[in-house]
């Protein structure tokens, strides 16, 4: 009993994280149509920032704004450099540029900050009793951070003019050039706030795990996974997918080992491919 | 179809078969020539190419990519694995026969669920399959021998039963050539056959290619179990080689190389994956020798700058006559 509770919290708190990582891979493939494998790496890129200005100033939360900022920065540069020239070519070819990106950025991490795991310490100390169970206060900081995070970026989504071009270019992008939305920079804006949303999730998932050069593949594949049962391109389904996939996962870990946990989300997006394409918690196409 | 095909000037092909007579000369004559080293190299480049155009009948033929050949192949290097740890005195046709099927049942199973699958949910359900294969590999350390995989003995080369001898890097080399020219051949056959023409117009229009009344689906599920037998043919020559299976060649970044391999060489070409596996092994030699652990950096952003203003691949601009 104990176990389940502590267990649904751990799986409350990572599908909060989590849905902070697949919310910036299912915005860009929603109006880019491209299937960013980079998106682990930047998030691992960002967690590495956030270690690097934590060390440096101290400050977790200036860390978390610095991480989101450069690789913002980064994402716009990546997507202006590599990803535009390709607009309008196969989608396969996208998908393999992100492919080498994420190679590269890999790489570059393992050379700047070598292999070993690097910590980022938490940024509020001390548990809290629930029942008679102890659980530290940060995780729970954590997720109502991601909640507040995702809430702004709906909101800006839902009332803000540029969010409101986002949408408009990602129903239509023909209809939206022609009202004057300036799409190609709309592409690169998009891109650039998803690398945001990845870098600050990888921030905010630094004290649970460390940090190191290999962590953005799973990330990756995690993301890949929740933004397709969640319906690509589908934000709140992304949403409710992290959670309920991460909760199965934490309860899938009492009975095998951590590692092994992750088949269970695996076999889920099978399931979810064949019977339900469209994503688990989007209405029913008719 | 074939009335068609008949009624058009068919291209000659003896130039084509000049030069495959000509590359497999030097492919043959290599070993004696070339010092140890690279005499290894030669034969890596040949598995790694087979590996490479087996995911090519997919990417190229078909228009499907993987992103888990891994499985395959990992699961033909544990095949053989399996064979020569268990049978007393290893046996290389149990080998091949074993990776085969260990090859073979991934591919049924990758094959029947991710084929409904279309784009890149196709990519992607393969990825989460080889992956789920990884974690299987990587977890069951009483039969894979977890992370440090397993170890085995090179089998005696025999023909029959009737003569047989240890494998040297020569003979090696030559039986590895053997086996990547024939699979070469039945593949360029299997591509040129109706049952090819059927995958290219399911690369080309699958509606259309259904509206036309062909199975669309089984012949997907065909195309990616031959090209998980060769991929697992693959995984058995490389264990045989490196007398080592490892959760490492069942891991995503094999899945992701091979994909190089076909982009850098030329896809739908079925030489190009070898000529991409040349390219990028050469590079990753050229190259660590500077920087070891980070050859990956220029090697990738080659890989990009190929994408947007190669996207043919090195060979690309021969495949019409590749495929003559």
């Amino acid at each position: 009993m104990d176990q389940i509770i502590i267990q649904t919290l751990h799986g409350l708190v990572n599908g909060m994280v989590l849905a902070m990582v697949a919310s910036g891979l299912t915005l860009i493939f929603g109006i880019m149509d491209i299937v960013n494998f980079a998106h682990g790496d930047l998030l691992m890129l960002g967690a590495f920032v956030g270690a690097t200005v934590l060390g440096m100033t101290g400050s977790y939360w200036l860390a978390l704004v610095a991480a989101a900022i450069v690789i913002a920065i980064l994402g716009a540069l990546l997507q202006v450099t590599t990803l535009r020239p390709l607009i309008g070519r196969d989608p396969l070819t996208t998908i393999l540029a992100t492919f080498g990106v994420s190679l590269v950025i890999q790489k570059y991490a393992l050379w700047q900050w070598g292999p070993s795991v690097r910590n980022i310490s938490e940024p509020v100390r001390g548990d809290f009793n629930l029942f008679h169970l102890q659980y530290p206060w940060y995780r729970i900081v954590t997720a109502v951070v991601a909640g507040l995070i995702l809430t702004g970026l709906w909101l800006f989504l839902k009332y803000g003019k540029y969010g409101i071009w986002i949408r408009a270019t990602t129903q239509d992008r023909v209809m939206a050039q022609a009202m004057g939305i300036p799409v190609p920079l709309v592409y690169t804006a998009v891109f650039a706030i998803g690398s945001a949303m990845a870098a600050a999730s990888g921030v905010l998932f630094g004290p649970f795990a460390g940090v190191t050069q290999t962590m953005g593949f799973d990330f990756t594949v995690r993301a890949f996974v929740v933004v397709v049962v969640g319906g690509l391109g589908n934000l709140g389904g992304s949403i409710l997918a992290s959670i309920f996939i991460s909760l199965l996962e934490s309860y899938a870990a009492i009975l095998v080992s951590p590692a092994q946990a992750v088949i269970v989300s695996f076999v889920v997006l099978v399931l979810t491919m064949l019977f339900r394409p469209t994503g688990l918690f989007v209405p029913t196409p008719r | 179809m074939t009335a068609l095909a008949a009624a058009l000037p068919r291209p000659r092909a003896t130039g084509y078969w000049t030069a495959f007579a000509i590359v497999v000369a030097v492919l043959v004559l290599a070993p004696t020539l070339l010092p140890p080293f690279w005499q290894r190299f030669v034969t890596e480049i040949l598995i790694w190419g087979l590996l490479a155009m087996s995911s090519d009948i997919l990417i190229g033929y078909t228009g499907m990519v993987s992103f888990g050949h891994s499985a395959f192949f990992g699961l033909g290097m544990y095949g053989a694995a399996a064979a020569l740890l268990t049978v007393k005195p290893p046996s290389l046709p149990l080998a091949l026969l074993y990776g085969l099927i260990g090859a073979g049942v991934v591919a049924v199973f990758v094959a029947f669920f991710a084929t409904r699958l279309r784009d890149i949910y196709f990519g992607i359900s393969t990825l989460v399959f080889s992956q789920i294969f990884y974690v299987i590999i990587f977890t069951w350390t009483e039969v894979t021998g977890g992370e440090n995989g397993l170890t085995f003995r090179q089998p005696q080369l025999s023909i029959l039963g009737l003569w047989s001898t240890s494998f040297t890097p020569t003979t090696f080399h030559w039986f590895v050539l053997a086996v990547v020219v024939g699979s070469y051949l039945v593949v360029r056959r299997i591509t040129q056959s109706p049952f090819g023409m059927v995958l290219q117009s399911i690369r080309e229009n699958e509606p259309r290619t259904r509206a036309i009344g062909y199975h669309v689906e089984r012949y997907k599920i065909v195309a990616v179990m031959l090209s998980g037998l060769f991929a697992g043919l693959a995984g058995v020559l490389y264990a045989i080689q490196n007398k080592f299976a490892a959760p490492d060649f069942v891991f995503f970044v094999v899945s992701g190389e091979v994909v190089i391999f076909n982009v850098m060489g030329g896809m739908g070409t079925l030489v190009g994956p070898f000529a991409g596996a040349a390219f990028f092994l050469l590079l990753r030699e050229g190259l660590s020798r500077y920087m070891p652990e980070y050859y990956l950096i220029p090697v990738g952003i080659i890989f990009i700058i190929m994408i947007i203003f190669l996207p043919q691949g090195l060979l690309g601009f021969l495949r019409r006559r590749l495929n003559s």
